[in-house]
């Protein structure tokens, strides 16, 4: 026995490196139960489940949050992811035409609206348009600003993922199909565009969800109690019932309409790496 | 032309596709260095070379895929390089094949077949389906037809290849290297189709670098080195007894690959790029070469 612990290797400083890591692991964990256990003794529970966890309130609010608040928020999503992917495949379509000056536009477009905020694109279509072209009326009146209002950034965004797509099709796709006898137009319709959505697919699913946190700006447009989505139905039902609650709610709707959504990239992902 | 295929049309007529004076540069390096090339109904033309002899931008060339620099190309009456030649009319009637296939990923086998058929040639569906599954069946994959391309085999999608090119009846057909792409043991399975079509009549441009089919198959061996046409000739001649010294070390090489060259002739011989150095085999060429034949 005496021999074996002798012929030990020599420890550099005592400690073999997994050792080091496993005892810095406990530092950590040490600090973070630390801070818990600050904040629990320093937060007064009563008070906080009083604000944010009133079952009386959180109960109130139905069904009027999902009526209206929930519904709006899908309806201003769908508006503006709709809006926003058709300009996004006509931008991402300009952005790789053989023509200098499509190209050029796209490229100004695509930088331009992913360079501004979208609440300051929702300020300049709700109160820019109106001023600069007088008795102009958005067609749809307040869902035609909420689709252009948040679409166009949307599309921005949505016209590089796409054009990302196109271009990872295969060349070689393109000179079979133009081989057989098929016009550039329908090459794109029929071979290109469908195996690049189905490439783009979990992106764009990303931009939805993207799209319905936006979709909370569009108060900035006046909106009436009819038209409130998640987040202001909640910060109005704050100011009436003198409770955080409400917020709680709300977040835990959005969460209801995201996590799945992210799931579902996160499946879409593994399914196309495997495909590949 | 040799009398090895009696059934095939005599080449007196009038050439399915004339290359005259074809020229193709990529920026500053030229390609195709004028090639003229008759190939007539019927026949089988195997081209071979090295690779970057230009032998499948020639191939590539004759539908337009690359667009020549100079020259003219004719396919029967029309002529490709003419600015107003509806390319894409004259395309239906030629069918390729390439190195990788190139089946549409998105669609079923029998779609593969038939989508062409009925959006450019517009045939009813039940005629391009009965179309379809004729030449699956010739090409021995009518089992697969609800499949898709990812589910098979490189060999299986080739043959699916030529199956979907078959079924726009073309007049000709082109292959850019088919089997280069495929595991070796499913390289017989695509030659063999390829061999059956030849037997039908069809007429067939191949680039190839399947030695043994050309020398089987090939009514005539177009041999190519550095943008040019070196040798050309019934198999027999250009495999069997090459004159070209190109030629000659090519063929030594491919058919013994394991040989190393003593003289060390080709060490410079893959790359044509030296100016007037090598790759300019129209004078003399280097006569010093002796190895191996």
């Amino acid at each position: 026995m005496a021999t074996t612990t002798t012929q030990k290797p020599t420890p550099k400083k005592g400690m073999t490196r997994r050792q080091r890591a496993k005892y810095f692991r406990w530092i950590q964990y040490a600090i973070g139960i630390a801070v818990l256990v600050v904040i629990a003794f320093l937060a007064d529970w009563s008070a906080f489940a009083k604000a944010f966890l009133n079952i009386d309130v959180a109960l109130e609010m139905f069904p009027a949050v999902l009526t209206t608040g929930l519904k709006n928020t899908l309806i201003y999503t769908v508006l503006a992811f709709v809006f926003g992917f058709i300009l996004g495949v006509i931008i991402a379509l300009m952005r790789l035409s053989s023509v200098r000056v499509y190209r050029v536009l796209g490229s100004a477009y695509v930088e331009l609206f992913r360079g501004l905020p979208s609440l300051l694109v929702l300020f300049l279509v709700a109160l820019g348009i109106p001023r600069a072209f007088p008795g102009f009326q958005f067609p749809g009146g307040f869902y035609g600003q909420v689709m252009v209002g948040l679409g166009l950034t949307a599309a921005a965004y949505m016209a590089e993922t796409i054009r990302a797509g196109i271009q990872a099709v295969p060349k070689g796709q393109v000179e079979a199909a133009r081989t057989l006898g098929f016009s550039p137009a329908r090459t794109l319709r029929v071979i290109v565009l469908p195996q690049a959505f189905r490439i783009v697919i979990p992106p764009l699913t990303n931009e939805i969800i993207l799209l319905v946190k936006d979709s909370s700006l569009v108060y900035v447009l006046g909106v009436t109690l009819s038209q409130y989505e998640l987040t202001k139905f909640s910060q109005s039902k704050v100011v009436e019932y003198a409770s955080s609650t409400p917020l709680v709610v709300g977040g835990l709707l959005y969460l209801l309409i995201t996590l799945p959504l992210s799931q579902l990239v996160r499946r879409l992902e593994i399914r196309h790496a495997k495909a590949r | 032309m040799t009398l090895s295929s009696p059934s095939k049309s005599s080449p007196t007529k009038t050439p399915i596709i004339s290359i005259q004076g074809l020229v193709k540069s990529f920026g500053p390096i030229e390609v195709l260095k004028h090639i003229n090339l008759d190939i007539y109904p019927g026949e089988v033309v195997c081209v071979i070379g090295p690779s970057g002899s230009g032998k499948s931008t020639l191939l590539r060339c004759v539908n337009m895929l690359e667009t020549p620099t100079g020259g003219k190309v004719f396919i029967g009456d029309d002529e490709m390089t003419d600015p107003d030649c509806d390319l894409d009319n004259v395309r239906t009637h030629i069918g390729m094949c390439f190195q990788n296939f190139n089946l549409f990923p998105h669609l079923s086998v029998l779609k593969n077949l038939t989508i062409a058929q009925t959006q450019i040639l517009k045939r009813s569906k039940e005629e391009a389906d009965k179309i379809a599954r004729e030449n699956l069946t010739r090409v021995g994959m009518a089992h697969k037809e609800d499949s898709y391309p990812a589910q098979l085999s490189g060999g299986q999608q080739q043959r699916i290849a030529i199956a979907r090119s078959l079924s726009m009846t073309p007049n000709l057909m082109l292959f850019d290297e088919p089997t280069s792409a495929l595991d070796p043991e499913l390289v017989g399975e695509v030659l063999a189709v390829m061999k059956s079509l030849a037997k039908e009549g069809m007429t067939m441009m191949v680039v190839t670098h399947e030695m043994a089919f050309a020398r089987d198959v090939a009514d005539r061996v177009v041999f190519m080195d550095g943008g040019y046409i070196v040798e050309e000739g019934p198999p027999e001649e250009v495999i069997g007894n090459p004159q070209e010294a190109r030629t000659k070390s090519f063929l030594s090489r491919v058919l013994n690959p394991t040989e190393v060259p003593v003289g060390d002739d080709f060490a410079a011989a893959p790359a044509p790029v030296e100016e007037g150095h090598v790759g300019i085999p129209e004078r003399g060429l280097d006569t010093n070469f002796t190895r191996g034949l």
